[in-house]
């Protein structure tokens, strides 16, 4: 049984996702999307364990051997991407039944979930697997499920915002084929450990080089990164509540997790890093994105969409932290892709509640909303401070590392960089404060009350999560350092 | 009488071929091109060329909508279910030499049923697609 754990990993949404789709009923297809999630969460747990006992895993798929058959690899970054990715689904789960049963009409219920345990699998799959072409296979699994669930949201515009992300998406799945492809031609393999050793020994050749652009500028379509984020902002603002709380945890963290094993563990930081501009280019995006993401943020009024362009700021951080390439750096990036996921999930899932009760997330429709939801708005809050940077929560956490690793490049500009786009973050989070908190309610704010306890656990989960995790931070960075010194191990 | 008379004798002497071609080109799979997908296409090619000629309705007689949505899982079922069974026979996922007590035979019994569950999905997928296509507006 422990064996087929990788497996597993994969194969319980993906019998779950379909048993969903013969389900008439909503909820009980949710009560086995439930079940799925948990499973996985187990799993992943696990697969952590033996990972850390053990070292890597390595599991044939089908019985064929690696590198000709599919190779399922896990090693620690992975694990921990598997541990994130499925944690986050397990604990949001028990808030969908609400959120899904009002947002999302009865006869579509089944098939929501069913896509909602597809996208699971799809990114489980592109984190677990070690194969350069099974990796675009569950892009597409991963993404195809996306588009749909984002058109499922109950605003028209939701159809315009999957339909954008779908064509940017397609261009970026393209792009990461004809990366893969390239770099066949130069491996004649497509198993990442397999290509990783033989790119030893053609080093630099100019189709390697646009493989490399071809895969950067593909991923970099998938996770966000400035000025290639366009399809964000309206994907996560007209998507169900509880896809976008899904998406903004995890979609965004796997892509650049793809982005770190393929510049780190495939082409090598030598290469990537020392050879080409790499670094500069990502550097200076990070940081366009770190303000300028935050300043549009600022002035948005539907709060999803600002808590969207944060987003594109916070990915930011993680890029710089992979552009920094060194272990303090690296660490930062690592551990802030799991601080990010805490704060946002718990965001959206405050934000969630919010729509439960009043049905609007605009700012003018929140005035008050803190004295009547008292408990989900202390989320938003802790959240919010989270995302800010204030010790003791951990967005403070990675920006210390993120600091500590732009001293070590003696880039100390970097530093102040960081701190200034944190203080954009107290305006963008302190406008919606001040409205929730300040103003007297009106309207449909009156009626509002904290929602039933299956919604609120939740968030509380993940606010104490933020909490915990940026004081004792033995889990989180402890796995991020030992990750990067495993990825920077490879430096070429 | 009506005027589309050649279409209709036409389309009811090609239907059978058109089943009779799809799945010569699904059990030929395994020696030649072929395979499921493309026998799932032609396969749904003929009911829609069915409909096409004798009306949604009797398309949707011989073959209902949540038919063919329920199809799509089904297929997709049965080719995970075949990975499952492999690990419990002692396989990885997906191994078919443990499906029977001869690799070859296994390879070749779970190729076939694998094929099979493409075939139900992508036949499934492309007539839920063309219903949905064709019932907008009714």
């Amino acid at each position: 049984m422990m064996t087929q754990l990788p497996a597993l990993q994969v194969v319980i949404p993906l019998l779950a996702s379909l048993f969903c789709a013969f389900m008439k009923r909503g909820t009980v297809a949710w009560a086995l999307s439930l079940v799925a999630s948990w499973a996985v969460l187990v799993v992943s747990i696990l697969i952590l364990q033996q990972v850390l006992e053990s070292g890597p895993i390595s599991y044939a798929m089908g019985g064929w051997e690696p590198p000709f058959g599919i190779e399922y690899y896990v090693d620690k970054l992975n694990a921990f991407v598997l541990l994130l990715v499925s944690g986050v689904g397990a604990i949001i789960m028990p808030f969908a039944k609400r959120s899904v049963g009002t947002e999302i009409h009865s006869t579509r219920q089944p098939y929501f979930y069913t896509m909602y345990l597809l996208c699971l699998c799809g990114l489980l799959g592109i984190a677990i697997t070690g194969d350069a072409f099974n990796i675009f296979v569950f892009l597409e699994v991963s993404s195809l499920a996306t588009y749909a669930m984002v058109a499922m949201g109950k605003d028209k515009r939701a159809l315009l915002a999957a339909f954008q992300y779908l064509i940017i998406g397609t261009i970026g799945a393209t792009f990461y084929v004809i990366g893969t492809g390239l770099l066949y031609t130069v491996t004649g393999s497509l198993n990442l450990v397999d290509i990783a050793g033989q790119l030893d020994s053609v080093n630099n050749t100019r189709a390697l080089v646009t493989s490399l652009a071809f895969l950067t500028v593909g991923i970099s379509l998938k996770l966000a990164l400035f000025p290639l984020h366009v399809w964000l902002p309206n994907a996560y603002a007209y998507a169900p509540s509880f896809a976008t709380v899904f998406l903004a945890a995890t979609a965004t963290k796997v892509a650049i997790y793809l982005l770190i094993r393929f510049f780190f563990s495939v082409f090598g930081a030598g290469l990537v890093f020392q050879s080409l501009p790499v670094s500069e280019i990502l550097l200076i995006l990070s940081v366009v994105a770190m303000f300028g993401a935050s300043i549009v943020a600022i002035f948005q009024e539907d709060i999803k969409r600002m808590l969207a362009y944060s987003s594109v700021a916070q990915i930011g951080y993680i890029t710089l932290g992979i552009a920094l390439a060194n272990s303090n750096g690296l660490s930062g990036g690592i551990v802030h892709i799991f601080n990010h996921a805490i704060m946002k999930a718990a965001f959206f899932l405050a934000l969630g509640a919010v729509f439960y009760r009043i049905g609007s997330v605009h700012i003018d429709h929140l005035a008050g909303i803190g004295r009547r939801m008292p408990i989900t708005m202390m989320g938003f809050v802790i959240a919010g401070m989270s995302i800010v940077g204030v010790p003791g929560t951990v967005g403070f956490i990675s920006k210390w590392y993120l600091a500590a690793g732009a001293f070590e490049n003696g880039q100390w500009w970097l530093v102040f960089a960081i701190m200034i786009s944190s203080l954009l973050a107290v305006i963008y989070v302190g406008r919606v404060v001040e409205v929730a908190w300040f103003r007297d309610p009106s309207g449909a704010t009156l009626e509002a009350r904290d929602p039933p306890p299956a919604m609120l656990l939740p968030i509380l989960i993940f606010c104490a999560a933020s909490i915990y995790f940026g004081i004792d931070t033995t889990l989180t960075a402890g796995i991020a350092s030992q990750a990067a010194e495993l990825l920077l191990g490879g430096l070429r | 009488m009506r005027k589309d008379l050649i279409l209709r004798i036409g389309a009811k002497l090609i239907l059978p071929f058109i089943l009779l071609f799809a799945l010569y080109v699904q059990f030929h799979g395994d020696f030649g091109p072929g395979g499921g997908f493309q026998a799932g296409v032609i396969s749904a090619a003929m009911v829609i060329l069915y409909a096409i000629i004798f009306g949604l309705k009797s398309a949707q007689t011989v073959i209902p909508p949540r038919f063919a949505e329920l199809m799509v899982p089904l297929g997709a079922l049965l080719y995970t279910g075949v990975g499952i069974v492999a690990m419990f026979k002692g396989g990885n996922f997906l191994n078919y030499s443990v499906l029977e007590h001869d690799p070859v035979k296994g390879q070749h019994l779970g190729i076939i049923l694998v094929e099979l569950g493409v075939y139900i999905t992508v036949a499934g997928t492309m007539l839920a697609i063309f219903y949905t296509f064709v019932g907008r507006g009714r």
